[in-house]
């Protein structure tokens, strides 16, 4: 028989409406680093094992001219977005425009981070984590936050920070990250100085 | 496979010929069945351009032609098992889209398959071949043989 029904989950309910949306609520929050949007409408998609906002960010901003790798185990996000948004998927990092990263086992450092002459061409990645909240021990300044905003942000690697304020030396290259939480996101671009505090 | 004699491959031949049929042959198919599939929409119906290739003389280098619009639409029919059915057609109907999508999904259960494609693929496919006979009679009767020339490569 047609062995072909791999995809059963339906992409966005309104395309045109909900990624421009997307679009718009990603660049507020990358332009206001440390604070906490939601995406509303997402119905979640249990069975592709994502978040609603990290899946509302793929479908928005990812298409045929974006690598996106997924890392393993995620057979069935990465045939639902070959169909969906047509995005090559990788298996190597570095390739990427586009990563979902998720748990603590990663490293900034195997993603793309442009080059001097063109750093936008860096990979932008999305951090699916256990919980994301306004207020607590990490603090985030830099541009878009007036003096400092405090976050809390469970699920990252232990060495985060150390791994971020190696890449923050490299401005202008670097890659800006998105994290998410369920529907929750919260803008981490580049520029953004990330420590933890009270500790 | 309960009916053999429609075998699985003969499914581009019914994808074209939905996409190509008249949509008001498949509407008045769709209002006659009862009871309808329940099904929902994997990729609502959407237009789009699709970029035409061709070869000068169909050897040439290939070169984009030009762009023409088509629509198109992927339904999702409940069930065991799940059955997807494509529809892509030239234009912008996107209710031809839909019909195609959904008949290209019953035609691929085998139940349902025989009478679909004794019903609605052989008659629209009669329909539009009488058209084409139609047509070709009505340019043939004004062809011009010019018999001194001649005609092709001899």
């Amino acid at each position: 028989m047609f062995e072909h029904a791999v995809v059963t989950e339906p992409g966005l309910a309104d395309p045109v409406q909900q990624s421009q949306e997307i679009f718009r609520t990603v660049l507020a929050a990358l332009s206001e680093p440390g604070r906490v949007f939601q995406l509303a409408d997402m119905a979640p998609a249990d069975a592709l094992e994502v978040g609603p906002a990290a899946l509302g960010i793929l479908l928005a901003l990812t298409d045929g001219d974006t690598p996106v790798w997924l890392g393993d185990k995620a057979e069935a996000l990465a045939n639902y977005l070959r169909f969906h948004t047509g995005s090559p998927i990788v298996s190597d990092p570095g390739a990427a425009q586009f990563a979902l990263v998720r748990g603590g086992d990663w490293r900034l450092d195997l993603f793309d981070p442009g080059n001097e002459d063109f750093p936008d061409q860096s990979a932008t990645l999305i951090v699916e984590v256990d919980a994301l909240t306004e207020g607590g021990l990490i603090t985030l300044s830099g541009p878009g936050i007036p003096g400092h905003r405090h976050v809390t942000v469970q699920g990252l690697p232990a060495d985060f920070s150390g791994q971020w304020s190696a890449k923050h030396a490299q401005f202008p290259c670097g890659v800006d990250v998105i994290v998410t939480c369920g529907s929750s996101l919260m803008g981490l671009p580049r520029t953004t100085s990330f420590a933890h505090s009270g500790r | 496979m309960a009916r053999d004699d429609i075998p699985d491959d003969l499914r581009p031949h019914w994808i074209s010929s939905l996409s190509q049929a008249e949509p008001a042959a498949l509407e008045a198919h769709w209002a006659g069945l009862h009871p309808k599939p329940a099904f929902r929409w994997l990729r609502p119906a959407e237009s789009g351009l699709v970029m035409l290739r061709g070869r000068a003389g169909g050897n040439g280098q290939a070169f984009n032609l030009g762009e023409m619009t088509a629509t198109r639409a992927v339904a999702i029919l409940e069930g065991n098992p799940t059955l997807t059915g494509y529809g892509y057609v030239a234009g912008r109907s996107k209710r031809h889209a839909e019909l195609a999508a959904l008949f290209d999904a019953l035609l691929q259960d085998p139940s349902r398959r025989r009478d679909l494609w004794h019903d609605l693929i052989l008659p629209v496919e009669a329909i539009r071949t009488a058209a084409r006979r139609k047509r070709a009679a009505a340019v043939g009767a004004t062809r011009v043989d010019f018999t001194t020339m001649v005609r092709g490569d001899v």
